[in-house]
C-alpha cells in the first residue's frame, strides 16, 4: 500500500538505481579499476574489475533501498493502523534479508577477503546461530537463559567425544549433538518449570556452571582443564582438505583441480555454519506460524491467560527449552569442529552473557536484529584490539550506548504471525 | 426447563482462617446464563478461581455434566479444565496477549485443535494438508466472532492498542473460540460506559441464543445483570444468601440488607 501511494514504485526506482549505476561505473574505471605496480623499476598499470562490479552492485543496491525506503522509516518511527505498516514492512524486511543472505554468500569469493575476513565473519555466524537458538527461548517464549552455553558445551563435547570414541564423522555426530544437547535442555526445564523471570535467570546460570564445572573435574571422560585435542575437521562430502590426503582418498583441492590453499577449508566451514544459521532461520520463521510457536509467544505474555485457555504450559516450556538446546548444540559442535580443540575455558559465563546480549541487543524476537547485533558483538573488539585492555571498557561503554539509545533493543519490531485479510480501503465499506 | 450443565456441592474454599467461601451450593443450567452477585469480597472470583482449576476446593464436588459425560472439576489440572473440560472464563483485570494481534489471540484460543491438526508440529513442519484445512477452520472461526464482537476491521492490530471496552469483547471472543461448553465471565461490564454495556448485554444475549452453552456471570453492573440473567445466586460473606429470577431476588429482603445494610433502629424510631 505504501509503495502505490509513494511517487517512486518499483519501475521508476529501477530506473534511479540504474542510472545511479551507470555513474558508479564511470567513476570507479578510472578511479577502482586501475592500479599501478612497480615491475622492476617501471611503473605498470593493472587492472582489477571485479572491484569495480562489486561497487558499481553496491550503488545500485543502496540506491534502490534508499528508493523504496517508505516515508515512515526516515522520520522517527510512527504507530500506524497496523495493516498499513505490515504491508511496508514486510518488503523492506524481506529486502535487507535477502541483501544480507547474498552479501554472506558471495563474501568468500570477494577480491579484498582474506583468511582474517573470514575467520571473523565464521565467529559472527557462531553467534548469529546462538543468538536464533536462544531467540527462541528468551524471544518467542520469554524465558530467560542465563546458560544457554551449556547446551553449547553439550554439543561441542557430543561431537569432540562421539568422534574420538567411535570414530564417528562431523556428519553423523551433528543431529546426535543436537539430540543431546535437546535432553539437557528437557533435563533443565524439568526443575525450572515453575519459575520465572529473575529466579529462573539465577537457576538457568547455576546450570551453566555446573555444566562447566563438571567439564573440568571429570578428567578422565572430558580431559579436564586440558580440553579435548585432535578432533577431526569436517570433509566436503568426503573429500578432505588437505594437502597430503591418506591413501585411498582424494583430497578437495585435488578433486577440483585447485592448487592446495588452506583458505578452502575456511571458506567451506564459513559455508557450514551459514547453511545451518540459515536452517535456524527458517525453522525458527516456521514455527512462529505453528500452534506451538504461537503458544510459546502467548506464554510470554500471559502465562495464567494461557492456562485458562488449555494450554499445557508444561509441555509449551520444555519444547521451547529442548528446541533452543538442540540449536546451541548444534552450533557447539560446528564450533569444535572448527576449533579442533576445546577446552571448558570455551563456555564460561561471559559467553553466556554475550549470547544473551546478542538477542536483548539486536531486540527481542527479531530475526534480523539479532544478525546487527552479532556483528556489533563481534566486530567491536575485533576493532577496538589495539586498544589492548581498554578493549572491554570500550566494549562496555558500547553497549550502554546502545542500551540508552534503543532501550528495546536495535530493531524490536514484532512481525504478526498470521493476516486476516480484510477488504482494502476502510473508510470505503 | 433445561438440563443442568454444573453442578456445584458444598463448595468451601479456606485460606488459612479466613474462609471465603462457605458451604456453597448451586446449579447452572445449559442455555441459560446464571449470574453470581454479591458485595465486594463476597467470594465470586474464588468460586470461578475453583471452578476453573486455579485453586484446588478445600471441600466440595464440582460436577460438569459434559456431552461425553460427567466431569469432576475439582480432581482436574487447571489448563486440562480448558482442554478437555470446555471451561472457558475471561479474566477481572483483562488478560490479553498484549503484543499478539486480535486474530493471533483467537488463533492461539484454539491451540489443542491446531495441535492436533498439526501433527503435534511435525506433520505442519513439512506443510501437510490437513493443517492448512484445520488453520483455515480456526481462521473463519476467529472471523466469525471478531464479527460478532464488532472487532473484524481491526483483526491485524495489537490487542494492547484496543480501547478498555473492545478489549473486553475480544477477551469473550477469545474465550468462545475454544468452543467452551460452559463459560465464565468475570465482571465483563467493569469499566465500560452505558453504551458499551448496553452492546455487551446484546453480545451476552446472542451467545445464549445461537450457542446453547452455559454462561456464569459475575458482575456488579445491575443493568447487565437484570436484563439478561435466567438465574441469579447472591453471595455474602462466601454463603449463599438468596437465588432465584431476577425479580425473586432484587425483592428478597436479604440481599437488600447485604447491599445497603441493617436499617438503625434508633433511626426509624
Amino acid at each position: 500500500m505504501i509503495a502505490a501511494a509513494a511517487p517512486s514504485p518499483l519501475p521508476a526506482a529501477l530506473k534511479e538505481a540504474a542510472v545511479a549505476a551507470v555513474v558508479a561505473l564511470a567513476l570507479a574505471i578510472p578511479m577502482v579499476g586501475f592500479y599501478t605496480v612497480d615491475e622492476g623499476g617501471s611503473l605498470v598499470a593493472k587492472t582489477r574489475f571485479d572491484w569495480v562490479a562489486i561497487a558499481v552492485a553496491a550503488v545500485f543496491a543502496g540506491r534502490l533501498a534508499l528508493a523504496l525506503w517508505p516515508p515512515a522509516w526516515r522520520l522517527k518511527p510512527r504507530r500506524e493502523p497496523a495493516h498499513v505498516a505490515v504491508d511496508g514492512r514486510f518488503t523492506l524486511m524481506k529486502f535487507f534479508g535477502a541483501a544480507a543472505v547474498t552479501v554472506a554468500v558471495v563474501l568468500p569469493f570477494l577480491p579484498f577477503t582474506d583468511r582474517y575476513i573470514i575467520d571473523v565473519a565464521t565467529t559472527v555466524l557462531i553467534y548469529v546461530m546462538l543468538g536464533w537458538g536462544l531467540n527462541i527461548v528468551v524471544g518467542l517464549a520469554g524465558l530467560l537463559d542465563l546458560g544457554y552455553v551449556a547446551f553449547y558445551a553439550v554439543g561441542a563435547y557430543s561431537f569432540a567425544l562421539l568422534a574420538r570414541n567411535f570414530g564417528l564423522n562431523f556428519w553423523e555426530c551433528l543431529p546426535l549433538a543436537g539430540i543431546f544437547a535437546a535432553l539437557f535442555g528437557v533435563l533443565l526445564g524439568f526443575p525450572v518449570l515453575r519459575l520465572r523471570g529473575d529466579y529462573l535467570a539465577i537457576v538457568t546460570l547455576g546450570f551453566g556452571e555446573m555444566i562447566r564445572i563438571v567439564l573440568v573435574n571429570w578428567q578422565s571422560f572430558t580431559g579436564g582443564p586440558n580440553g579435548l585435542t585432535s578432533i577431526p575437521r569436517p570433509s566436503f562430502f568426503g573429500l578432505p582438505f588437505t594437502r597430503t590426503p591418506e591413501a585411498g582418498e582424494t583430497a578437495f583441492h585435488e578433486f577440483f583441480g585447485l592448487e592446495f590453499s588452506s583458505y578452502h577449508r575456511l571458506a567451506f566451514l564459513y559455508f557450514v555454519i551459514l547453511v545451518l544459521a540459515l536452517i535456524t532461520n527458517a525453522f525458527t520463521l516456521r514455527i512462529r506460524r505453528l500452534p506451538v510457536g504461537r503458544a510459546w509467544e502467548a506464554l510470554r505474555e500471559d502465562e495464567i491467560a494461557c492456562r485458562a485457555l488449555g494450554i499445557n504450559p508444561t509441555n509449551t516450556k520444555l519444547t521451547a527449552f529442548a528446541i533452543g538446546a538442540m540449536f546451541g548444540g548444534f552450533a557447539g559442535s560446528f564450533f569444535a569442529a572448527r576449533q579442533g580443540f576445546i577446552s571448558p575455558e570455551s563456555f564460561t559465563f561471559i559467553e553466556s552473557a554475550l549470547i544473551l546480549a546478542v538477542v536483548v541487543l539486536g531486540g527481542m524476537g527479531s530475526q534480523i536484529g539479532i544478525v546487527f547485533a552479532a556483528i556489533l558483538l563481534v566486530v567491536l573488539p575485533e576493532i577496538a584490539r589495539e586498544f589492548a585492555e581498554l578493549r572491554m571498557v570500550l566494549f562496555g561503554a558500547a553497549m550502554i550506548g546502545i542500551m540508552v539509545w534503543r532501550p528495546h533493543g536495535l530493531l524490536s519490531r514484532r512481525d504478526p504471525s498470521i493476516l486476516l485479510p480484510l477488504p482494502k480501503a476502510t473508510g470505503a465499506s | 426447563m433445561n438440563p443442568v450443565l454444573l453442578e456445584i456441592e458444598h463448595l468451601t474454599m479456606r485460606f488459612g482462617g479466613l474462609v471465603a467461601v462457605d458451604d456453597l451450593s448451586f446449579e447452572a443450567r445449559e442455555g441459560e446464563i446464571t449470574a453470581i452477585i454479591g458485595p465486594n469480597g463476597a467470594g465470586k472470583t474464588t468460586v470461578f478461581n475453583c471452578l476453573t482449576g486455579f485453586y484446588k476446593p478445600t471441600v466440595g464436588r464440582l460436577t460438569l455434566h459434559h456431552p461425553s459425560g460427567p466431569l469432576l472439576l475439582e480432581q482436574m489440572e487447571g489448563f486440562r479444565i480448558a482442554a478437555r473440560a470446555g471451561v472457558a472464563r475471561t479474566f477481572q483485570n483483562i488478560r490479553l496477549f498484549p503484543r499478539m494481534t486480535l486474530l493471533e489471540n483467537l488463533i492461539v484460543a484454539q491451540h489443542n485443535f491446531l495441535m492436533k491438526a498439526s501433527g503435534f508440529t511435525v506433520g505442519a513442519l513439512f506443510g501437510l494438508p490437513r493443517y492448512r484445512h484445520a488453520e483455515q477452520e480456526a481462521v473463519d472461526r476467529a472471523r466469525h466472532w471478531l464479527e460478532r464482537t464488532g472487532l473484524v476491521m481491526r483483526a491485524n492490530a495489537e490487542a494492547g492498542s484496543l480501547p478498555y471496552g473492545d478489549q473486553r469483547r475480544l477477551e469473550i471472543a477469545r474465550a468462545m473460540c475454544t468452543q467452551p461448553v460452559l463459560l465464565c465471565l468475570d465482571e465483563p461490564a467493569a469499566g465500560l460506559n452505558p453504551r458499551e454495556s448496553a452492546e455487551l448485554n446484546r453480545l451476552l444475549a446472542g451467545i445464549r441464543e445461537t450457542e446453547k452453552i452455559g454462561v456464569l456471570l459475575i458482575e456488579h453492573d445491575m443493568s447487565v445483570v437484570m436484563g439478561i440473567s435466567d438465574h441469579i445466586v447472591v453471595l455474602d460473606y462466601g454463603k449463599r444468601i438468596s437465588a432465584g429470577t431476577p425479580d425473586s431476588v432484587r425483592k428478597d429482603p436479604a440481599v437488600i440488607r447485604a447491599y445497603l445494610g441493617e436499617p438503625e433502629s434508633d433511626a426509624v424510631a
